[in-house]
């Protein structure tokens, strides 16, 4: 499997910042205060159980949603504050993984992955977009699939071409939305390893949204643990095993780490 | 607690919900006329869409008009006997197909074909986060799915009423042939003889509204879709007879202006 790559992460050039941040949907508070910052070039995995607002947090990151209270930055700009014109300026250099991959079901494996591409950069030739869509099918080992129909592909497979979706368009940033969920073990460390080779070959900096430990272990820098409502410890993932807190522990000690 | 959750509404929980539903979808037709001027077109999607309201519901529109066309001809022809005024059949079908049956059948028709397809298809992409990711791909979902499918359903219903009207009248001419030797040609000159173009107008703005209705509804109900795979289920249903009650209405008011007009 290819490693995680592991460099100095330079604490001054954050590409995520976000503070004090709150969301509620009706009468249920999600997030209570959430304060995270990703670093450029690392990955940071938000492990938490379901429902804690793993997926709310990305949605926010990326102005899907919209925050109650506090800020989210992202590349230098407050998310919440963009006009649709700036926030989709924003938005294509932020690459994001649905959990079901969200593959457009009428379009083939080709037209999913130059749709965002055509629709972006109206002045691309057929061949730009045909070298693109073959560059990105390589990074994630699917080129004999350009033709397929999403409903003909794995659960492997359609993650892979949902990755592939977004590094058409050369993000900064992606967020990957429980990557390794419904996979197989050996499927689930094929994805990780993409995750990895994603990191080195785009310099992407990741926010990676599991609850599956071997995932945050393999692919994260750092881990962000998420419980009810908030990050109760940020650190490299010994840091965060390594600890007293007992909602922490209950969740180590309800997965199994390989 | 139970008092605290009662003053969050105004009225009461379903009143309020009401109401806030028929705001919502104020501001999605607003949304729509905002957007269907605004660049960029995706015509060609709009021809894709035009073929998809078109081209598949064909069958059943010919199917339906020219059973339509037989079935009236044949009630209708005892009743003019009786008058000995079995001259005024073409007339009195022309009459009935155009201004009122023909239009009113292929938006009926389209609304269950059309619109349930296109809450299904839109409910669909919202449970499974492909509306989602077409934002986060920088690409205006409204735009792309809900304009193109309200412009086709919009222009391409007028056209099916026009060809639905002319098989139903093509099955009528069948049936009158059928019992008395009449040429065509003379047939459809009698049966537009009492049409004027009021009544041609009036038939196309008609079916203009019902199109743009098929579209907004089935849209409006698909891309608001939640509860999973029952919600989609749930948001096709609604288009249809939402789509239906409204084209109900819209028949009587846009009668009652053309009489007003006449």
């Amino acid at each position: 499997m290819k490693k995680l790559k592991q460099h100095s992460i330079n604490k001054e050039d954050s590409v995520i910042s976000i503070s004090g941040l709150f969301k509620s949907f009706g009468e249920l508070e999600v997030l209570k205060g959430i304060n995270f910052k990703l670093y450029k070039g690392e990955n940071v995995a938000v492990l938490g159980k379901s429902g804690t607002g793993k997926s709310v947090l990305i949605k926010l990151m990326v102005g899907l949603l919209k925050p109650d209270r506090g800020e989210v930055v992202v590349l230098g700009q407050h998310v919440d504050q963009l006009e649709s014109k700036e926030l989709n300026a924003l938005r294509i250099r932020i690459g994001f993984s649905f959990q079901n991959s969200a593959l457009y079901d009428s379009m083939n494996v080709y037209q999913n992955l130059a749709f965002p591409l055509t629709m972006n950069k109206k002045n691309l030739n057929k061949k730009e977009v045909d070298d693109a869509v073959e560059e990105v099918l390589e990074a994630v080992g699917l080129t004999d699939k350009i033709k397929q129909m999403p409903s003909d592909l794995s659960g492997g497979q359609r993650k892979r071409i949902g990755i592939a979706r977004t590094l058409i368009l050369k993000p900064e940033i992606m967020l990957y939305d429980e990557p390794t969920s419904g996979l197989d073990p050996i499927t689930s460390a094929e994805i990780i390893e993409l995750i990895n080779e994603v990191q080195q070959k785009y310099n992407t900096s990741s926010v990676i949204i599991t609850h599956d430990l071997t995932c945050a272990k393999n692919s994260a820098n750092r881990i962000a643990m998420l419980l009810e409502g908030k990050f109760l410890k940020v650190g490299t993932f010994d840091e965060v095993f390594d600890t007293n807190d007992e909602q922490v522990k209950a969740f180590f000690d309800y997965n199994f780490i390989q | 607690m139970f008092n605290r959750m009662r003053k969050k509404y105004i009225f009461s929980k379903g009143v309020d919900e009401y109401f806030s539903g028929i705001h919502q979808a104020y501001l999605f037709t607003a949304l729509f006329f905002r957007e269907a001027f605004k660049r960029p077109f995706h015509l060609r999607e709009v021809i894709n869409q035009c073929f998809e309201v078109g081209l598949k519901s064909l069958p059943l529109i010919s199917l339906t008009g020219f059973i339509v066309g037989i079935v009236f001809t044949k009630q209708s022809r005892p009743s003019l006997e009786d008058f000995g005024a079995t001259s005024w059949l073409p007339s009195l079908i022309g009459i009935a197909i155009i201004k009122a049956l023909g239009p009113l059948v292929t938006a009926l028709i389209c609304a269950g074909k059309v619109g349930s397809s296109i809450g299904a298809e839109l409910g669909s992409m919202r449970v499974t986060e492909q509306i989602d990711a077409m934002e986060v791909s920088a690409i205006n979902p409204f735009k792309y799915l809900v304009v193109t499918r309200v412009i086709a359903t919009t222009l391409t219903i007028p056209v099916l009423a026009l060809y639905c009207s002319f098989v139903a009248l093509y099955g009528s001419y069948l049936n009158v042939h059928a019992e008395e030797t009449s040429s065509m040609i003379s047939f459809y000159q009698s049966a537009f003889k009492t049409i004027s173009f009021l009544d041609i107008t009036t038939s196309v703005v008609k079916t203009l509204v019902y199109g743009f209705t098929i579209g907004i509804v089935g849209c409006y109900k698909g891309y608001h879709a939640t509860q999973g795979t029952r919600g989609v289920g749930k948001a096709a249903n609604q288009a249809v007879v939402l789509a239906m009650f409204l084209i109900f209405i819209e028949e009587v008011i846009i009668v009652q202006i053309a009489n007003w007009i006449r």
